[in-house]
């Protein structure tokens, strides 16, 4: 027999009542030590302060309400451990949110630079098993163009769903990131 | 890391094992599937790495659903303890790790502002709970068995009881979140969402056993369940550029 490694537990769908195990307050829950995930940074924390938000969309352009999202990025020097965020979409409007700074820019393991971004995460009733996608920043022009994994998304049209929108509102920088699951600007998901 | 081996990536994932996103016996993933192939990337350490959550933010009664939303009282179903053991598909330990859980209540009711099915709340249960693993990987925590519940699906499913939880392992491509079941459910073989998974020993892994040996007796019944995230390559003898 040759050596085979032990098979992963198999993902099932986080169901739409994820809420009580994520984010207990949005279920209905009385709050007990679960406190806003989606403010990812103490006021101290070094880098320009950003908000990134966005809704999600199916199939049918119906916004998505149910589901839970997870980001993971570099701190603002591009190291790691990161900064770690859970939000939720809106049960009514379907918007969600997160405020942390903006990550600093990495390197992969065989020394080629990546543009900064963000990990983000999708769990959601009808969806099997996580999204996995990636936000880039619309004023990192020149690093995005040298991003390898920019570069590996061949379709101009759908290397701009990976890249978040930038603009200022009442003083504060606010990345506009829209997930579409599916349709003919589909969202590019990953396998990593 | 020290002589030839190095850590490597971590394993791809077998997307042949777990669900596809499409799969219309589940008529939720119609429209929630993407239709492109997922593209494949080398693993950047924003995969190799993830967050690290301490003891310091649970609370003591964070493992025990019978007592944490309680109104004064116990919940009211079968009392269970839920333990199991956390590794990698190298069989290690996945030590200090923070598991979450969620379920609904004995009748198979949530507590959730969205669930209107008949059967009544408890106003001694919440069904949200969460424990850190040990450093061998060791988790344990008790509840009552949740209750079978319908749904919509072809008219009228129901759901086997099952146990929702979340874990996140050591680097964010290690993050999973799924379900588990109780031995013995006849409902386990019809639900739509179990049979998102094709192959049926990747079901089988999903059944927590009935732990006899270690109930405690007068007190509770005692279920086993493991779980095994993604392991990490060992890489020999790699080329590596100058300077890295
Ligand atoms: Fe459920």
């Amino acid at each position: 027999m040759p050596v085979e490694p032990l098979k992963e537990t198999p993902s099932q769908t986080a169901g739409p009542y994820v809420h009580i195990g994520t984010w207990p307050s949005a279920a209905g829950l009385p709050i007990r030590t679960q406190e806003k995930p989606n403010v990812m940074v103490g006021a101290g924390a070094k880098g320009e302060r950003i908000r990134i938000e966005g809704m999600i969309h199916d199939g049918a352009g119906s916004v998505v309400t149910d589901a839970m999202l997870e980001l993971w990025h570099a701190n603002a020097d591009g190291q790691f451990p990161g900064h770690w965020g859970r939000t939720i979409t809106d049960l009514k409007t379907g918007e969600w949110f997160f405020e942390s700074v903006k990550p600093g820019a990495t390197k992969l393991a065989d020394g080629r630079a990546e543009a900064p971004f963000a990990t983000l995460i999708i769990f959601a009733r009808g969806i099997n098993i996580h999204l996995h996608t990636r936000i880039y920043f619309a004023d990192e022009d020149r690093a995005n163009a040298g991003d390898p994994t920019l570069k590996a998304v061949a379709e101009p049209h759908l290397q701009k769903t990976l890249i978040a929108s930038r603009s200022t509102r009442s003083g504060q920088t606010v990345y506009r990131f829209d997930i579409r699951l599916q349709g003919d600007n589909e969202t590019v998901f990953f396998d990593i | 890391m020290g002589g030839n081996m190095q850590k490597g990536e971590f394993y791809r994932r077998d997307r042949n094992w777990h669900p596809p996103g499409y799969a219309p016996g589940y008529k939720s993933t119609v429209l929630r599937s993407p239709r492109r192939a997922l593209l494949s990337l080398p693993q950047s350490p924003a995969d190799l790495t993830g967050p690290v959550f301490g003891h310091g933010m649970l609370d003591p009664l964070d493992h025990d659903l019978i007592r944490n939303f309680g109104a004064g009282g116990e919940a009211i179903g079968e009392r269970i303890v839920v333990h199991g053991r956390v590794v990698d598909q190298n069989a290690k330990p996945v030590a200090g790790t923070l598991l979450e859980v969620w379920q609904a209540n004995a009748c198979g009711r949530y507590r959730h502002v969205r669930d209107g099915y008949v059967a009544p709340l408890d106003p001694n249960f919440g069904g949200c709970g969460r424990v850190i693993t040990d450093a061998d990987g060791n988790f344990a925590f008790r509840t009552i068995k949740p209750g079978p519940y319908p749904w919509r699906n072809d008219g009228s499913d129901w759901r086997p009881a099952h146990i929702h939880f979340s874990i996140f392992g050591h680097a964010f491509t290690q993050r999973l979140i799924s379900q588990f079941y109780f031995e013995g459910d006849p409902l386990i073989a019809k639900c739509p969402i179990v049979n998102t998974i094709r192959d049926r020993s990747a079901v089988d892994s999903l059944i927590a056993r009935l732990d006899l040996e270690n109930q405690t007796p007068f007190d509770h019944l005692t279920y086993r369940f493991d779980i095994v995230l993604r392991g990490r390559r060992s890489t020999f003898f790699e080329n590596r550029p100058e300077g890295n």
